[in-house]
C-alpha cells in the first residue's frame, strides 16, 4: 500500500491529479456537512474562472519549459483587452480583424521577450519585467478606465454554453491539447525539452537554442493574448487592470509549478499544469462556498504551493540520491 | 569590483543632471531628502544582495514591509511606551520570516522563487486576516522619528553600509559568493552550503524589518506600503552589476543600485515625466543596462538547483 502510494507521489503529474480528486472528496465533505451542496453548476464555474488562468499557464509552462519564465503576461492581457475591444469597437464586422490585431500585438511582445533575452542575453527575469514595466507605461499614459466596446457575438466566448460545457473551457481545452500535441509529438516540443534541460548540450548537438526560447516566448505571448480576448468578452469592454487584478503573472507561474514543472526547465508538461490550476480553482470555490475569509484563502494558497513544491523536491531528490 | 564602476558613472552622472535641473538638490538640506527617500530601498537591495549573490530569490520583501507597518501601527496604537518592545518584536519577525524562508529553500530543497512567492501570499494573506482587511491603529512619534527625521534615516543607512561590507570582507562573504558561484565546489572545499544561505534569507528577512521601520515613518501606514518593493529591490541589486544565478557582484554596487533607481524617478519627475511614462523608461533602462553590463558573460540559469 505505502508502495502504491509512494509510487503515485513520486509522478508529480500524478501526483497533483490524486491532489485534486482529494481537495474535491474533502471540499464536497466539507461542503456537504456545513449544510450546501456541490452540484454540477459548481463545477461548471469552476472551468468558468479557471479557463482564463489555465490558459495563460499553459503558455507560461513552454517559456518555463525551455528554461525562462514571463514576468509581463498580466499586462500583456490588460493590453490586448484594451485593444481588442477599441479595434471591435462594438461592431460584429471588426471581430475578426480585431482578433488578429490582438494577436499579432501579443507575438510582437512575445518576440520582444525572446530576443532580449537570447539576443542581449538578459536574464529572463529582468527582460520581461522590463517589458512588464513598458506595456504598463504605455497602458497608464493612454488609458484611465475601462475602453472600446465589445459586440455581442464577441461577448458568446465569454458566457455560452454548448451543453453544460461554458465555450471558454472548450477553448481552454483546445489550448492545452495544442501546446501537448506541439510539446510531445513534434521536433519543436523535443527542442523545447531539450534547451531547458541543459542549454550548453542542447546547442552542441545542433539545436538552434535561439529560436526555441524565441518561439517559446512568442507563443507564450499569444497564449496570454488569447487570455486577454476572452477576459474582454466577459466583460464587454478593454480594461487597463485586468491582468494584474488577476495576479496572472506569478499566479500562472505557481500553477506550473504546482503542476509539476520544474522551475529551471526541462521537465514537466501541460498535463499537470492543467491539474494545478484546476487545484487552485477548486480550492478557491470550495473557500467561496464555506464562504471563508479571502486572506485567508491567501495564507492557504500559498502553504499549498510550498508544500507541493516540497513534496516534488523529497521525490525527485531520493531517487538521483 | 570592476563590474561595479559602470554604477557609479551612471549615478554620478544623474546626480549631476539633477543638480542642474533643481539646484536645491545641491544645498545640505536637499540632499538629506533625497537620502531619507533612498534609505528603505537601498536597505533592502542590501538584504536582497546577500540572497542574490548566494544564487537565489527573496520575493517575500515587499510583502514582509506591508506585515512590518501594519503590525507596528496595530500593536502600538499611538501608545509611545510600546514603541520599543514594538520595535525589537519587528525585527524577530524580520528574522523569522528570513530563517523559514531559508530552511525551507535548503532543507526541503523548494526553489527560493517559489518559497518566497509562498511567503509573500502567505504574509500578506495573514496580516489582514489579522487586521480585518484594512491597517488598523496608529504609530507612536518616537516610532516615525526613523524614517521621518533624515539624521535618523541616514545614520541607520550608514550604519547598514558599514555592516554589509564589514560581512563581505569576513568569512561570510567570501563563502557566500563561493557558493552562488559554484554550489559543488563550495561544498566540497568544507563550505556549509546551507547555513551561509540560511543566513543570506535571515539577512534580506531582518533588511525588510529595517526598511519598514523607516517606511512606516516616511510613508505612514496604509495596506500598500511594501507593494513591489520586491521587484524593486531585485532591480537595484541587478542595476548594480550583481548577476542573478549568484557569485557575482559587490554589495556597494547593489546599494549604488538602489541610488540609480532612485535618483531615475527624481530625474524623470523634474523634468515631468512622471507616473505613466515613468514605468516605461524605467522598464527600458534596467533591460538596457542589463544588456551592456552582460554583454560578455554566459546566459545564467534562473535557479542554481533543479526541482
Amino acid at each position: 500500500m505505502t508502495g502504491r502510494v509512494v509510487a503515485l507521489v513520486a509522478n508529480p503529474t500524478r501526483a497533483v491529479y490524486a491532489a485534486l480528486l482529494a481537495t474535491l472528496a474533502i471540499g464536497w465533505a466539507l461542503v456537504a456537512f456545513d449544510g450546501g451542496t456541490f452540484t454540477l453548476n459548481d463545477l461548471v464555474g469552476i472551468q468558468q474562472r479557471s479557463a482564463a488562468l489555465g490558459i495563460v499557464a499553459v503558455g507560461q509552462t513552454l517559456a518555463i519549459l525551455a528554461g525562462s519564465l514571463d514576468l509581463s503576461v498580466a499586462y500583456l492581457i490588460s493590453l490586448v483587452s484594451l485593444v481588442a475591444a477599441e479595434t471591435m469597437a462594438g461592431q460584429s464586422s471588426n471581430i475578426l480583424t480585431a482578433v488578429v490585431v490582438a494577436l499579432g500585438v501579443s507575438a510582437l511582445v512575445g518576440l520582444v521577450n525572446g530576443v532580449v533575452i537570447t539576443k542581449l542575453k538578459v536574464h529572463a527575469f529582468i527582460a520581461t519585467l522590463g517589458v512588464a514595466l513598458v506595456i504598463r507605461g504605455v497602458l497608464d499614459h493612454l488609458y484611465d478606465g475601462p475602453a472600446g466596446r465589445v459586440p455581442v457575438d464577441f461577448q458568446q466566448l465569454g458566457y455560452s454554453r454548448i451543453g453544460p460545457v461554458p465555450v471558454a473551457a472548450i477553448l481552454w481545452a483546445a489550448v492545452a491539447v495544442g501546446v501537448w500535441f506541439l510539446l510531445r509529438r513534434t521536433r519543436f516540443g523535443n527542442r523545447v525539452y531539450a534547451v531547458g534541460g541543459d542549454v550548453e548540450v542542447a546547442r552542441l548537438s545542433g539545436v538552434r537554442t535561439d529560436r526555441v526560447v524565441i518561439a517559446a516566448h512568442v507563443l507564450c505571448s499569444l497564449c496570454a493574448g488569447v487570455a486577454g480576448l476572452l477576459l474582454a468578452s466577459r466583460l464587454g469592454a478593454g480594461a487597463p487592470t485586468v491582468g494584474t487584478d488577476g495576479g496572472y503573472d506569478l499566479e500562472s507561474i505557481a500553477a506550473v509549478v504546482l503542476g509539476g514543472t520544474a522551475l529551471a526547465g526541462g521537465r514537466g508538461g501541460v498535463a499537470g499544469t492543467v491539474g494545478g490550476v484546476l487545484l487552485l480553482a477548486v480550492l478557491d470555490s470550495v473557500f467561496n462556498q464555506l464562504e471563508v475569509n479571502s486572506f485567508f484563502k491567501d495564507v492557504v494558497r500559498g502553504v499549498v504551493i510550498v508544500v507541493a513544491v516540497a513534496v516534488y523536491a523529497r521525490r525527485t531528490g531520493r531517487r538521483a540520491s | 569590483m570592476k563590474r561595479a564602476i559602470p554604477i557609479f558613472v551612471v549615478l554620478a552622472g544623474l546626480l549631476v543632471a539633477i543638480a542642474a535641473a533643481n539646484p536645491f538638490f545641491l544645498e545640505p538640506a536637499g540632499f538629506l531628502a533625497f537620502l531619507k527617500r533612498v534609505a528603505p530601498l537601498a536597505i533592502l537591495a542590501a538584504g536582497q544582495y546577500f540572497v542574490i549573490v548566494s544564487g537565489e530569490f527573496d520575493l517575500s520583501v515587499g510583502s514582509l514591509v506591508t506585515v512590518e507597518v501594519v503590525v507596528a501601527a496595530r500593536l502600538i496604537d499611538g501608545d509611545e511606551a510600546m514603541t520599543w518592545p514594538v520595535l525589537v518584536l519587528l525585527v524577530v519577525i524580520g528574522l523569522l520570516v528570513g530563517l523559514v524562508n531559508g530552511l525551507v529553500t535548503t532543507k526541503l530543497r523548494v526553489p527560493s522563487f517559489i518559497t518566497t512567492l509562498g511567503a509573500m501570499l502567505i504574509l500578506s494573506g495573514a496580516v489582514f486576516l489579522w487586521t480585518g482587511g484594512a491597517p488598523r491603529g496608529a504609530l507612536s512619534q518616537g516610532f516615525r522619528v526613523f524614517g521621518r527625521e533624515g539624521v535618523w534615516a541616514v545614520a541607520i543607512l550608514a550604519m547598514v553600509v558599514v555592516a554589509a561590507v564589514l560581512l563581505m570582507r569576513a568569512d561570510f562573504g567570501r563563502t557566500l559568493v563561493a557558493t552562488g558561484d559554484n554550489e559543488k565546489a563550495a561544498r566540497l572545499s568544507g563550505v556549509r552550503v546551507d547555513r551561509v544561505r540560511v543566513f543570506a534569507f535571515v539577512l534580506s528577512g531582518l533588511s525588510a524589518a529595517v526598511a519598514g521601520i523607516l517606511l512606516g515613518g516616511f510613508a505612514g501606514v496604509s495596506a500598500q506600503v511594501g507593494q513591489s518593493l520586491e521587484f524593486q529591490a531585485i532591480t537595484a541589486v541587478v542595476l548594480g552589476g550583481v548577476v542573478l544565478g549568484g557569485g557575482r557582484g559587490h554589495v556597494v554596487a547593489a546599494i549604488a543600485g538602489a541610488f540609480t533607481l532612485e535618483a531615475l524617478f527624481t530625474l524623470l519627475n523634474l523634468h515631468g515625466i512622471s507616473g505613466a511614462l515613468e514605468y516605461a523608461v524605467q522598464g527600458v533602462i534596467i533591460i538596457a543596462a542589463v544588456a551592456v553590463g552582460g554583454l560578455r558573460l554566459p546566459a545564467l540559469r534562473l535557479t542554481p538547483s533543479k526541482v
